[in-house]
């Protein structure tokens, strides 16, 4: 079976559970959005994959093979992530060098390439460089390397927005060039929501949804008008979350997109990816039946 | 072209509409070549599966046609099979709304089909 699965996973710092008997499959070819609120899990579920970390109980499996067998993982995967384990006094170039010789598929004239498009000095040490282009060195090494499984963890985190935009049309030319899959982890979706086929939100060390993005965008609704309209419009589904301006309400509604009565005052605007995601994440302290 | 994320239409279906939208107004012509998935997703910056399924809608409505190892291509006959279809729709689309917007505004019939008639004559 070719993909990720992780298989009743739990990861427990003392007494903490970074994650709980988590379950979750990443199908091979897709580009997968990984998200979720600060302390979901997202970076533990990443370390777990790139077997940084050993979970407590439960197992990965990459293409049938547990992540824990030495060597065969690194062969398949890649995370590239937030927290830095290069060696910061080193240049650029022998950054690159490095990686080559430890990843047999890092494509070095597509990295040096990729640097130079970018505008990456590669002369110039990782501590010398600016938060935006150390994290674009990282990006161009996991862009660089030709397996079949990615992560990003944070990719665009200080970027500016040439360069995101950049960044994302090099992911979309390197799927495009090779079937694989990739996984970006991040709080800030919404001008990458185009690119994933599919989400995984974690919340409070578990999955609370696992769903295609465009069945997502028909899934829930945002309904204004009258107090009294609205009320009786949202019924059948459930209710995210409530706000009252005057007689004026809006609700945030989970389900089908309700039919309105013909004159009705309500309307009904489907809920952006990231609105939806704030709502399901913060339901419970809203205190919203 | 370009699409809304945030709006109730599936993007695979508004780029199947920009696409006909192009070739109903002559921006493609018949015969003539449509970009390809890859060039829409990079412009787009959408997933290419995405894309794929809104031109693949295309080709099953017999308004594309794939040439192997060229790419894909607007259908002889695709701007008649467009008219017609919109032609089709044209009493769902414009015609009923048109009618509920004048019931909620109490405008009645009479003048309503004056105001039309007016249109036509501009």
């Amino acid at each position: 079976m070719r993909g990720i699965e992780v298989r009743g996973v739990t990861k427990r710092y003392g007494s903490h559970a970074a994650l709980q008997n988590l379950s979750v499959t990443f199908d091979f070819g897709k580009i997968y959005g990984l998200l979720g609120r600060n302390g979901a899990g997202k970076s533990t579920l990443i370390g777990l994959l790139a077997n940084r970390l050993f979970p407590d109980e439960g197992a990965v499996f990459i293409d049938g093979q547990p992540a824990t067998e030495n060597g065969g993982a690194r062969e398949r995967i890649f995370c590239m992530s937030e927290a830095d384990f290069y060696d910061k006094d080193l240049k650029i170039q022998d950054q690159f060098r490095w990686t080559a010789r430890f990843y047999p598929t890092f494509d070095l004239p597509r990295a040096h390439a990729l640097a130079k498009q970018v505008g990456l000095n590669e002369t110039r040490r990782f501590s010398a460089l600016s938060k935006g282009y150390q994290s674009f060195f990282k990006l161009i090494v996991a862009l660089s390397l030709d397996l079949p499984y990615v992560v990003f963890d944070e990719p665009v985190l200080g970027l500016d927005a040439a360069h995101r935009d950049l960044f994302y049309r090099l992911l979309l030319e390197a799927f495009q060039q090779k079937e694989r899959t990739y996984i970006l982890a991040s709080h800030l979706i919404e001008e990458a929501a185009g690119l994933m086929e599919e989400v995984v939100l974690l919340h409070r060390g578990a999955l609370l949804l696992q769903e295609e993005v465009e069945t997502l965008r028909r899934q829930a609704y945002r309904l204004t008008g009258p107090a009294a309209e609205v009320e009786a419009c949202c019924a059948g589904g459930r209710l995210l979350g409530r706000q009252s301006l005057g007689g004026l309400q809006t609700v945030y509604y989970l389900g089908e997109k309700p039919a309105l009565p013909v004159g009705s005052r309500v309307q009904a605007d489907p809920l952006p990816l990231q609105e939806l995601f704030i709502k399901l994440t913060e339901e419970e302290s809203e205190g919203v039946a | 072209m370009k699409v809304d994320p945030n709006a109730e239409k599936p993007l695979f279906l508004q780029i199947a509409e920009q696409i006909e939208d192009a070739i109903f107004t002559g921006a493609l012509a018949e015969e003539a070549q449509v970009p390809s998935t890859n060039e829409i997703s990079a412009l787009l910056k959408l997933n290419p599966h995405t894309v794929l399924k809104g031109v693949n809608l295309l080709v099953e409505e017999g308004l594309l046609y794939k040439k192997r190892g060229l790419g894909m291509f607007v259908c002889a006959g695709a701007l008649s099979r467009i008219c017609e279809k919109r032609r089709a729709a044209f009493f769902a689309q414009f015609v009923s709304p048109l009618a509920q917007e004048a019931h909620k505004l109490h405008l009645p019939k009479e003048t309503v089909l004056e105001l039309v008639e007016r249109s036509f004559e501009q």
